[in-house]
């Protein structure tokens, strides 16, 4: 066939780069923020999925890991005692004030370890070593924030609740989805930092043992422990997840501006595609006269709409790969990964396809025998 | 010559809120193979709405259409198309082109709509533009061209696929005296070389000349 729909939806160009630019638009709004999302909800369970543990032991009603009340770490001995278990560590997140040398505060989050177990150690570590944190006051901070902590380098001393502390290391991008950074240090160091007392933790991370199963061992642990929750590592991640994204409306709002792109675009699409329909109504009235099938003027303004849509994507999308890139250097997690890329494709598709049905509904609906009047 | 289209007792009236308009009264009309006939009248006596129920755009209120010894009247909406496709070319008084494709791909999609292949579609429509002396014109666009050639390559593009009935709607309206006098022509010579039935709504008395049979229409009647 002749390329009616091509021809048509390029017969415009000014229509046709309003067009473009619309779906663009929508492109780089949706992604944008779905990969903030998707950032956002990665970093509020970073150090849960980065634990390397299989289950997470917290006081009772726990649904978040950066609100966690303390329990007797008598405790971890119970679950050392108990049958299946590999390994388990005493673990410790929680708020406090770091104190820099010009006397400014800033809100962290300290997350206190034992280094000689592979249990929530720090990741990505780009200087220094997680054995270096058992040097007296040691601390391992982010280099994404060491702007806003003034910390220059190794060797730095800055105070935590009183306490001296020293950075011996820096890991690369892990974010905290609060203002909060994360900083890495010894259960110990950490008990101090938070005011935690000496026979209290935070959380018990256990490793099952080869061969066991994880449902088994946490059935086993909740019934040894029944003033505690035992969570595996991907429910209490979710949970997490979950807390900040939907009960503090974060993420909602993230959310509502994806919609919001979406639902731009598909205005934006509809609005132009009808538009480009109404002045070439003549002549579908003319291809109606003539006798061509609904199907075949159905196809031209779906084949408009598809080629809007994959022009309007590979715009955006380039788009999008250059705010991504941009939000990381300016310390923002947006998260743009190959099922993001092609979840977009299709669903800017399926947006250009909707858009278009309201073009599709009039010209089903068209007289032919308007082609004889006037 | 062979009936190609008759309309048997037709009446069409049109509702509007509380009352009805009758746009045709009972029309008898018959165009044979090879025939051209012009349809005149004053404005709003109802060539049109006549040129419609014969074009299988419009269905009558009563009465029958008989084309090809078919009768199409009861056909539903789905299945006009088709017929329409099948057996009738339409010219119209503002051409009608589609901007957006040249002079031979506005024929081709004709042709193409009836099922012909994309090659032999292309060589047929340059054979039908050369037909109406255009075919060096394939490759413009209707904006390039002048009003008379645009209708000529109308005419090319009623004509493909070879329908029996070709159905024209103030063909000359829009043109000067010269294109509009070659245009008749070649519908008159489309109707009597190719034994197509031609039948021409106009209120231009200088086609009479052309005509074989001239149906006045008055007051939703034939005079």
């Amino acid at each position: 066939m002749p390329p009616l729909a091509r021809r048509n939806l390029f017969h415009d160009k000014v229509r046709l780069a309003v067009t473009l630019t619309g779906i663009a638009f929508s492109v780089v709004l949706m992604v944008v923020e779905s990969g903030l999302f998707q950032g956002f909800s990665t970093s509020t369970s970073s150090v849960i999925d980065h634990s390397g543990a299989d289950l997470w032991i917290a006081a009772k009603n726990t649904v978040y890991i950066d609100q966690a009340a303390t329990f007797n770490e008598r405790k971890y001995y119970q679950v050392l005692a108990t049958p299946g278990v590999a390994q388990a560590e005493k673990y410790i997140v929680r708020w406090t004030v770091w104190k820099e040398p010009n006397g400014r505060n800033e809100s962290v989050q300290i997350v206190g370890i034992n280094p000689d177990v592979p249990l929530g150690l720090p990741w990505n570590l780009v200087a220094g070593d997680a054995q270096q944190l058992k040097e007296p006051n040691a601390v391992i901070i982010d280099e994404i924030y060491k702007q806003k902590l003034s910390a220059n380098g190794i060797g730095d001393h800055f105070e935590i609740r009183d306490y001296r502390a020293k950075v011996v290391g820096f890991t690369n991008g892990i974010r905290a989805f609060t203002t909060a950074p994360y900083v890495f240090t010894t259960f110990k160091n950490a008990q101090d930092f938070t005011g935690i007392a000496e026979d209290q933790t935070n959380f018990v991370l256990v490793k099952a043992a080869p061969g066991v199963s994880i449902s088994a061992l946490r059935t086993e642990l909740q019934a040894r422990l029944p003033e505690n929750d035992v969570r595996t590592t991907a429910e209490f991640s979710g949970m997490t997840r979950h807390y900040w994204m939907f009960t503090t409306g974060a993420g909602v709002a993230v959310l509502m501006a994806a919609a919001l792109g979406l639902i731009v675009g598909i205005a934006v699409v509809a609005q132009t595609i009808y538009a480009t329909t109404m002045d070439h109504i003549r002549e579908y009235g003319t291809l109606k006269a003539m006798g061509a099938p609904n199907s075949y003027v159905f196809g031209v303004i779906m084949t408009q709409a598809a080629i809007a849509a994959v022009m309007g994507y590979a715009i955006g999308m380039v788009v999008s790969i250059f705010v991504v890139r941009g939000g990381s250097m300016g310390g923002a997690a947006i998260v743009l990964n190959w099922q993001t890329v092609v979840l977009m494709f299709f669903l800017t598709l399926a947006m250009c396809l909707c858009a278009a049905v309201v073009s599709v509904r009039k010209l089903m609906t068209l007289d032919p025998a308007m082609v004889f009047k006037g | 010559m062979s009936v190609a289209i008759s309309v048997r007792n037709v009446t069409k009236s049109y509702e509007e809120g509380s009352t009805g308009t009758l746009a045709l009264a009972g029309v008898d009309m018959t165009v044979s193979h090879g025939e051209i006939v012009l349809l005149m009248g004053p404005s709003g006596s109802g060539k049109t709405t006549l040129l419609s129920i014969m074009g299988c755009i419009l269905r009558p209120t009563s009465g029958e259409v008989i084309l090809e010894e078919m009768n199409v009247t009861g056909l539903d909406e789905k299945q006009l198309p088709s017929v329409r496709l099948k057996h009738i070319g339409f010219v119209f008084q503002g051409f009608n082109l589609f901007p957006t494709l040249t002079a031979g791909e506005n024929v081709e999609l004709t042709l193409q709509l009836k099922g012909m292949r994309s090659k032999q579609a292309k060589e047929e429509a340059r054979r039908l533009l050369g037909l109406v002396n255009l075919e060096e014109k394939y490759n413009s666009f209707p904006a390039d061209i002048s009003g008379g050639q645009k209708q000529r390559v109308a005419i090319a593009r009623a004509v493909a696929g070879a329908p029996e009935v070709v159905l024209a709607d103030e063909p000359t309206a829009a043109l000067d005296l010269q294109s509009g006098k070659t245009v008749v022509e070649m519908m008159a010579r489309l109707a009597h070389e190719q034994n197509r039935a031609v039948v021409i709504v106009t209120h231009d008395n200088r086609l009479i000349d052309y005509a074989d049979r001239i149906v006045r229409i008055e007051d939703g009647r034939v005079a």
